[in-house]
């Protein structure tokens, strides 16, 4: 047997086999089915953390995902998972877990210390210290960082690999409990294909806890039948499956774990993250239970009722020796009579009523001493709970305990019916917000729905199975055949459980406890407790106090209570927190809480780790890789990558040892002086061609085009609608009523959407078509003094200046461009991608010949840098408009897109930023560093592209500075001072090579 | 995540989707610049049902007009654009 508090029977664990774990480095048994929690109550550890803020003494509250205290971390190296919950974590053989936030241990931890100083660190003190100025903030930092923060992070990459999956069904049913099973139930019967999905590892909900004869059948017995049954037809039932976040047009993910937290998949996957499209979602999530207000409500050993009754009979672990039961509603009842069931003495029960009904109550009046207008004021202890200390009807009265089990009223899930934008009722009675008026196609049933009591949750659960099949089409809403109870006397009634007791009960049936009436409210707090250690959010150690503080201090939204004292922010989101907090504010305020409203509920429901949500996108599938039909050629040449986009081109090709800046210094050299070759393959490239081609090209350019000749180009420039530049590239007339556009890599898929816009939206006359033929032609360019010759000696012709020519190369059809970016001499040869290869060997071999060689995008900056030009992303940067690029000249009067907007006034302010070019006089001449007229002045401009001369010395670049073009003979101070990069630039024509074009003529 | 009937692919993950402008952010090419600076930039943002201009960009990349509303996401109607 395993632990001192383990009963030797009862319970769904499987006694025969026994797993081994580790707790804070302590070696334990616990048993098949077992969650860590309960293994650790059994083998009686009750101190299981240390509160985020005090550094608390914590056991236990819950069982389940709301467990705000038991946060370990699990596992190791790659598979480390911080902040997992110790009730939502099955035992695996070899679980490691450890403790958080506690040095040097968990029994004896120097955080404890802050307890001392509590009185001057509530909620929101943060805002009221930490003064001065960034030499002391850094002192503060140093404290803050180590103290903020729940859990250490992993520090291994991932060791697992996660999956996405689309699935689609008639029917997603949320939630195994009975309700959510009669749904599935009845939906699967009518037709529907069903989705049955349970963040529990096995199905039945409250069953689990609270067992129930279901038609005469054990409960789990009747779930698992019905899990059968939808998987019979078409269904799929998902354990361990938590439907996270409730989107648009009924779209729920579901995350699947396939492993638990820390542990190592036998093969395959870890989670899997479940994106669902259903015709009609059931929410049947259920209900959490609420902690009462008393002070030292956060000790080892006060707990959630439920909880306890929990660890009672699904885990059959004793959660203590001797308990104290309190709360407002028949569950104090329910919970004590199941306790002493597992053999807990009840010292006593407390109930907040004056007047109790019912067998039940009358049970257990019977058998405990059991107490009317009665709560606990106080629960006395340190690392763990000893006693405690109530009121009854006005008298104080001390009590012996080692374990409080406390309900304060039921709370609805909401979470997936809030997301999907649904509204929300104010249940007086039961203390909480019910799911009405659903936006998406959703039906809410159970206690998620403020349903309560077996039988009515299964009816509910029912009827929203057989309506949601029918609203997604299938079989006629009626009644399922006889497996379902019937709700009228003469069926079977489902039947709680119990050892029998003897005497006979409301409802008839011997050995029955009838499930405890609608929830109560119970969010005072006693006079007399001392509010400061009364806790409401017990992750964030958020006090009642906290709560009157924030009143005290103004904030009345209860997104400003949220946010100033961080109640509900923690990673339990405020489960057992929100409503509790909620309604001291509304009772301060004078309003009643639908008045003070909810927060947002917001995705996911329960926290999901991070490589679920990457799935396989991960390493190198996170972005699609677009190879360059010449990489192959590059490899084999030596080519340094330079990511571009998706793209990867060729940054140089440096000689073995080379050093990068070198080489390309000498492949541009090369280009001036020799010739050398560059893949611009990834230019943007569309083929325009119609009877208005023309007339189309001048409605996206702002220059000439229409009266190109035939064989003629020109370089070209695109306006946004707002008159600035968005663009630059070629543009050529291939034939009468076709014409080659280029333009620049980056911005290649918004001019493609362009074009198509304006052809389709804003001219749908004109009679063109568009294609982009980006990766249909492969782009070479050859540029330099020798370029010509060696193209008439390869081809036998050579095409001047902006003018275009066909030809064969390597057996293959070519179009030749006379076209230069560098500045000098150049043409760019484009051949079908497929037969990129053979022409590349070929104007390789030719190169080499006339003493040249390839070169990359530095040093075609280098090259286009000296020679003035601008590119997109550098210069034209989204802010400049033609004029600021001294481009006006080349504007055609009208008609082009942009031009209207091009009209504003603001366009001629002279403090406009416009181009310059940068000669550095000392100092460095950094990209990206702002230019000011003296050192501490406000800045006039940047350099937006800085290079070196090619054959000269010297640091050169081009700028964009007010009033520039004026200015030319200025000289300015150059500042980065995050890099503490500075210099002293002058300003120049935007030109330092060949301003005359000299080298363009033949 | 919405779902978007494509009049000619039919309901649609809405990732394949590109969200263009609200249809009176059209600016005609045969705009005044008095026109342009209204349409560019004195714009209403209404909470309700707007007209919006859409392509399916990773599907038949067709230019759509939706109907939708911005606080609920429901979409009333989705027409080809220009229509007809």
């Amino acid at each position: 047997m395993t632990g001192p508090f383990r009963n030797a029977s009862g319970g769904l664990i499987d006694r025969s086999r026994t797993i081994s774990f580790t707790f804070d480095g302590r070696r334990l048994e616990g048993h098949p089915g077992d969650t860590l929690a309960s293994a650790l109550l059994a083998n009686g550890v009750t101190l299981m953390g240390r509160s985020f803020k005090y550094h608390r003494p914590r056991g236990v509250l819950g069982a389940g995902v709301e467990e705000p205290n038991a946060l370990v971390g699990v596992g190791t190296g790659g598979r480390f998972e911080p902040n997992t919950r110790a009730t939502d974590l099955f035992l695996y053989e070899g679980l490691t877990a450890l403790s958080q936030n506690r040095w040097p241990s968990l029994a004896l931890d120097a955080g404890a210390v802050t307890q001392a100083i509590a009185p001057f660190i509530p909620a929101g003190f943060y805002y009221k210290t930490f003064f001065g100025g960034p030499k002391r903030w850094a002192f503060y930092e140093r404290f803050i960082r180590r103290a903020a923060g729940l859990g250490n992070p992993p520090t291994s990459p991932e060791a697992d690999t996660f999956d996405h999956r689309a699935a689609f069904c008639d029917v997603l049913v949320v939630g195994a409990g009975p309700a959510g099973l009669t749904a599935a139930q009845a939906a699967a019967l009518a037709g529907a294909r069903v989705i049955l999905a349970e963040q529990d590892g096995r199905l039945g909900g409250g069953l689990l806890r609270d067992p129930a004869l279901i038609e005469g059948e054990d409960g789990l017995a009747w779930a698992d039948g019905i899990a059968t049954l939808v998987r019979e037809r078409s269904g799929r039932v998902l354990t361990r499956t938590t439907a996270a976040g409730f989107y648009d047009h009924g779209l729920v993910n579901l995350v699947e774990r396939r492993i638990e937290a820390g542990q190592a998949p036998a093969s395959g996957i870890a989670q899997r993250i479940w994106h669902v499209r259903a015709k009609r979602v059931v929410l049947a999530q259920g209900a959490i239970e609420r902690p009462l207000l008393f002070a030292g409500n956060d000790r080892p050993g006060v707990m959630l009722a439920s909880a306890a009754r929990t660890y009672a009979a699904r885990y059959g672990v004793r959660p203590g020796r001797r308990a104290v039961v309190a709360g407002c509603d028949d569950h104090v009842y329910l919970t004590a009579l199941a306790l002493a069931d597992a053999g807990v003495e009840i010292a006593a029960v407390l109930d907040t009523r004056g007047k109790v009904f019912g067998a039940l109550a009358e049970t257990a009046i019977d058998r405990f001493p059991c107490h009317l207008n009665a709560a606990i004021v106080t629960a006395r202890g340190g690392q763990a709970v000893r006693g405690a200390t109530a009121e009854i009807g006005g008298r104080a009265l001390a009590l012996d305990c080692d374990l409080i089990a406390m309900s304060g009223g039921q709370t609805p899930l909401v979470h997936l019916h809030m997301q999907a934008g649904g509204g929300l009722d104010w249940d007086e009675a039961s203390g909480a917000f019910n799911p009405t008026a659903p936006r998406q196609n959703q039906e809410n049933a159970g206690a998620g729905a403020g349903v309560h009591g077996l039988a009515r949750a299964l009816e509910g659960g029912r009827r929203a199975g057989e309506a949601a099949a029918g609203l997604a089409g299938l079989g006629s809403p009626g009644r399922s055949p006889s497996r379902s109870p019937s709700p009228r006397g003469g069926g079977e009634t489902p039947v709680q459980l119990s050892p029998p007791l003897g005497g006979s009960t409301a409802e008839g049936r011997e050995g029955g406890r009838p499930a405890p009436a609608s929830p109560g409210v119970a969010y005072d707090l006693p006079a007399g407790a001392n509010p400061k250690t009364a806790f409401i959010d017990f992750q964030n150690d958020v006090t009642a106090a906290d709560v009157d503080l924030a009143w005290r201090e103004g904030y009345r939204s209860v997104e400003h209570l949220k946010r100033y004292t961080t109640l509900g922010m923690a990673s339990d989101q405020g489960k057992t927190s929100n409503l509790v907090g909620l309604a001291r504010m509304a009772s301060a305020l004078g309003k009643s809480p639908p008045e003070v409203g909810l927060t947002t509920f917001r995705p996911p429901f329960t926290p999901v780790t991070f490589g679920a949500l990457a799935g396989a996108a991960v390493g190198d599938h996170v972005a699609p890789n677009r190879r360059l039909a010449l990489h192959a050629a590059h490899e084999e040449a030596g080519a340094v990558w330079q990511p571009s986009g998706y793209w990867r081109r060729p940054r140089s090709y440096p000689r073995p040892g080379e050093p990068l800046a070198d080489a390309a210094l000498r492949e541009a050299r090369q280009v001036r002086q020799t010739v050398g070759m560059a893949d611009v393959s990834t230019l943007a490239k569309f083929e325009i061609a119609g009877p208005d081609a023309g007339a189309f090209l001048e409605l996206i350019c702002a220059t000439g085009v229409a009266r190109l000749a035939v064989g003629r180009g020109r370089y070209t420039i695109m306006l946004r609608e707002d008159g600035i530049v968005a663009d630059d590239g070629t543009v050529w007339r291939l034939a009468e009523n076709r014409f080659l556009l280029t333009s620049s890599t980056g911005g290649a898929d918004s001019m493609a959407a362009h074009l198509s816009y304006v052809r389709r939206v804003l001219a749908p006359g004109l009679r063109v078509m568009a294609t982009t033929v980006q990766e249909r032609w492969a782009g070479i360019a050859v540029a330099g003094p020798r370029a010509r010759d060696m193209l008439v000696e390869l081809t036998g012709e050579a095409p001047s200046h902006m003018s275009l020519s066909r030809a064969k190369l390597a057996g293959e059809a070519v179009l030749l461009l006379g076209a230069s970016y560098s500045g000098e001499r150049a043409f760019e040869v484009y051949a079908p991608s497929h037969a990129a290869g053979p022409v590349w060997r070929a104007l390789a071999q030719g190169i080499a010949v006339a003493g040249g060689g390839p070169y990359g995008l530095d040093a075609m900056d280098l090259l286009r840098i000296e020679k003035g030009h601008i590119v997109t992303g550098a210069e034209v940067d989204g802010r400049m408009s033609p004029h600021d690029l001294g481009l006006s000249k080349m504007l055609r009067k009208r008609g082009y897109v942009g031009w209207a907007a091009l009209q504003r006034p603001d366009f001629e302010h002279p403090d406009r930023l416009r181009l310059v070019g940068l000669e550095a006089v000392e100092g460095m001449l950094p990209e990206g560093a702002m230019i000011l007229p003296a050192d501490g002045a406000p800045p006039e401009g940047h350099v937006s592209s800085a290079g070196r001369r090619v054959l000269g010395e010297g640091a050169i670049g081009l700028g964009l500075v007010k009033a520039g073009p004026d200015r030319l003979g200025e000289e300015l101070v150059v500042s980065s001072p995050t890099r503490e990069l500075h210099g002293r630039v002058r300003l120049t024509a935007p030109v330092f090579h060949d301003p005359e074009g000299a080298r363009y003529r033949d | 995540m919405m779902l978007i009937a494509c009049p000619h692919c039919g309901p649609r993950a809405h990732v394949e989707f590109s969200y263009e402008r609200p249809m009176d952010a059209i600016l005609p090419l045969d705009a005044t610049p008095q026109d342009a600076a209204r349409i560019l930039y004195q714009r209403d943002n209404p909470r309700g049902f707007s007209d919006e201009l859409w392509r399916h960009t990773h599907g038949c990349r067709a230019w759509l007009r939706l109907t939708r509303h911005t606080a609920t996401h429901q979409i009333a109607a989705v027409i080809p654009w220009p229509p007809g």
